[in-house]
């Protein structure tokens, strides 16, 4: 009886793994050509739109026209010193943002009266748009690079100082007992159970706060820059060098898609015992 | 000679603000012999589960004492394994590093031991080539194998079990309940076992406490001693005239009857 059921349990997890298997060849054929196809119509249709007269060229000149004024800007050396000074803010700022939220939050966490105290005034720092203080961080600390990074450093904190709080705070209570069970002391508890539970969480606060830094980084260069891709956009829009504008563009559209990419892949590695 | 776990007027209340204490436990006593497999039967809210938290040291009681083996407890200790209904395995550790997890705590034992012991141990539970699944991989009647497997394996010399098989299908639960009575018969440890099930009492216990609630306190105390020939291999020991009377006894029991009135 006990034979039997020792083999069934295998039997199952086999057949469900062999069943997914399956479904998921079916499903891969969709699941990249969909997108493709999604790619490839925007691409069309902002290839055609302009040729055909429907909308303006001047405003939106073609995407092959965009695409060979890129190339240009990529080979003669115009745009890769702004995409360094770009990058070294940004992942500068978030590095920083990171190295700091993760054990604030730990530390915020696992002291009741310090929750207690910092709560209102880190709900009242969250729920104020990051933007709202640029002008803020220029007036106190110039408009050099201290106020770029400051409030790219900012506005990257909130979303890992706060995940990484509640990551703390919704370990599930039975984690603790089952530890507690296991006569673990206070420290070998934090470092066996709650933080690799909290794991998950915290690196959900740090992808968002990789979106965060491009997006914050790109208006900050608005205000006043001599360098960075923002600065090149704006610039490019007031000498009206509008396929430039677009290429600025397309860059910073793929450097934020290829962070996050970044962190997703991060974020499944680290969560990967998960559902 | 000492019982292995002697519970002594045991009484527990729990404290709300601007309610009326609720008493879970109302003097409890009860003694618990080494190698002893002992069930705890009673309907929900009748204080079973605090009464096994108590014994474990994870609940502190308002009155009353635990001695195991003489000594008072204190708080948990890893001379008690303890497995919950939910199983609680960690999930970001595969099974065997879950059952390794308590010989970490043990301590006493190189890297190279600890893998050994926990593969053992879970050759004992059933579960050879399931190392290196995370528990999401594995089924509910694997999980609670794995949990089993690690609150046995650093030898622990009581075992308690918090309604372990509730959360299974019938099948699966029989199952286990069969390999528990081996391995309490092969490992010899003391067991506690809490169940609101009656048959699954008197399948596994040698004696069944019954307790009743409001206040929770343990109101009969039944020794079951099924002949061997319900043992035997290929024996439908649960549809034997001996266990079906067991099984009445404790259900008028716990319906508020008293033994005179079974036997009568």
């Amino acid at each position: 009886m006990s034979a039997g059921l020792e083999t069934r349990p295998a039997a199952t997890v086999e057949t469900s793994a062999k069943q997914e298997q399956e479904r998921r060849r079916a499903l891969d054929s969709g699941r990249v050509l969909l997108p493709v196809a999604g790619v490839a119509l925007l691409v069309a249709a902002w290839e055609l739109l302009p040729r055909s007269g429907l909308v303006d060229s001047t405003f939106l000149p073609p995407f092959s026209v965009v695409l060979q004024t890129w190339w240009e800007l990529a080979t003669d050396g115009t745009l890769w010193p702004n995409v360094e000074v770009s990058l070294a803010r940004s992942l500068g700022g978030f590095a920083v943002a990171v190295a700091v939220g993760i054990p604030l939050g730990l530390l915020i966490a696992s002291y009741r009266w310090l929750a207690r105290l910092l709560d209102p005034v880190v709900e009242l720092f969250r729920n104020t748009a990051a933007l709202a203080l640029l002008p803020v961080f220029i007036l106190i600390l110039g408009i050099g690079e201290t106020s770029k990074v400051s409030i790219i450093i900012y506005s990257c904190l909130w979303p890992v100082l706060l995940n990484t709080i509640s990551g703390v705070r919704d370990v599930d209570p039975l984690f603790i007992r089952s530890a507690r069970s296991l006569a673990m002391g206070r420290v070998t508890q934090f470092r066996k159970v709650i933080l690799p539970a909290a794991v998950p969480a915290i690196f959900t606060g740090i992808r968002l706060a990789g979106a965060t830094s491009i997006l914050v980084l790109i208006a900050a260069e608005m205000v006043g820059a001599t360098a960075g891709l923002g600065y090149f956009v704006n610039n490019a829009q007031f000498n009206f060098q509008i396929p430039q504008m677009y290429a600025g563009i397309l860059t910073i559209s793929v450097i934020g898609l290829l962070f996050n990419v970044a962190l997703v892949a991060l974020e499944r590695h680290f969560s990967r015992w998960k559902r | 000679m000492t019982p292995r776990i002697e519970v002594a007027g045991l009484t527990h209340e729990f404290r709300s603000r601007g309610r009326t204490p609720t008493v879970a436990l109302s003097g409890v006593d009860l003694a618990v012999g080494a190698g002893e497999f002992l069930v705890v039967v009673g309907p929900s809210g009748c204080g079973k589960t605090t009464l096994l938290d108590v014994v474990a040291g994870l609940t502190t009681p308002t009155r009353g004492e635990v001695r195991i083996d003489g000594e008072p407890v204190r708080g948990p200790g890893l001379d008690r394994g303890i497995v919950f209904q939910q199983y609680a395995l960690f999930p970001w550790r595969t099974a065997q590093q879950n059952v390794e997890l308590s010989l970490e705590e043990a301590g006493g034992h190189s890297r190279r031991e600890r893998a050994r012991l926990a593969r053992e141990q879970l050759d004992r539970v059933g579960l050879v080539g399931f190392e290196d699944r995370y528990p999401h991989q594995l089924s509910g009647g694997m999980k609670q194998r794995v949990a089993i497997a690690r609150s046995l394996v650093h030898g622990p010399r009581i075992l308690l079990m918090d309604e372990p098989f509730a959360a299974l299908d019938a099948q699966t639960r029989e199952g286990l309940q069969a390999e528990l009575r081996r391995l309490w018969r092969e490992s010899g440890t003391t067991v506690v076992f809490i169940t609101h099930g009656i048959d699954e009492a008197v399948y596994l216990g040698q004696r069944v406490a019954v307790m009743s609630p409001r206040p929770g306190r343990i109101s009969d105390v039944v020794d079951v001693d099924l002949p061997d020939h319900v043992w035997a291999a290929g024996v439908d020991t649960r549809s034997a005239p001996e266990f079906a009377a067991h099984r009445r006894h404790i259900w008028t029991l716990l319906h508020g009857g008293t033994a005179g009135e079974v036997a009568a």
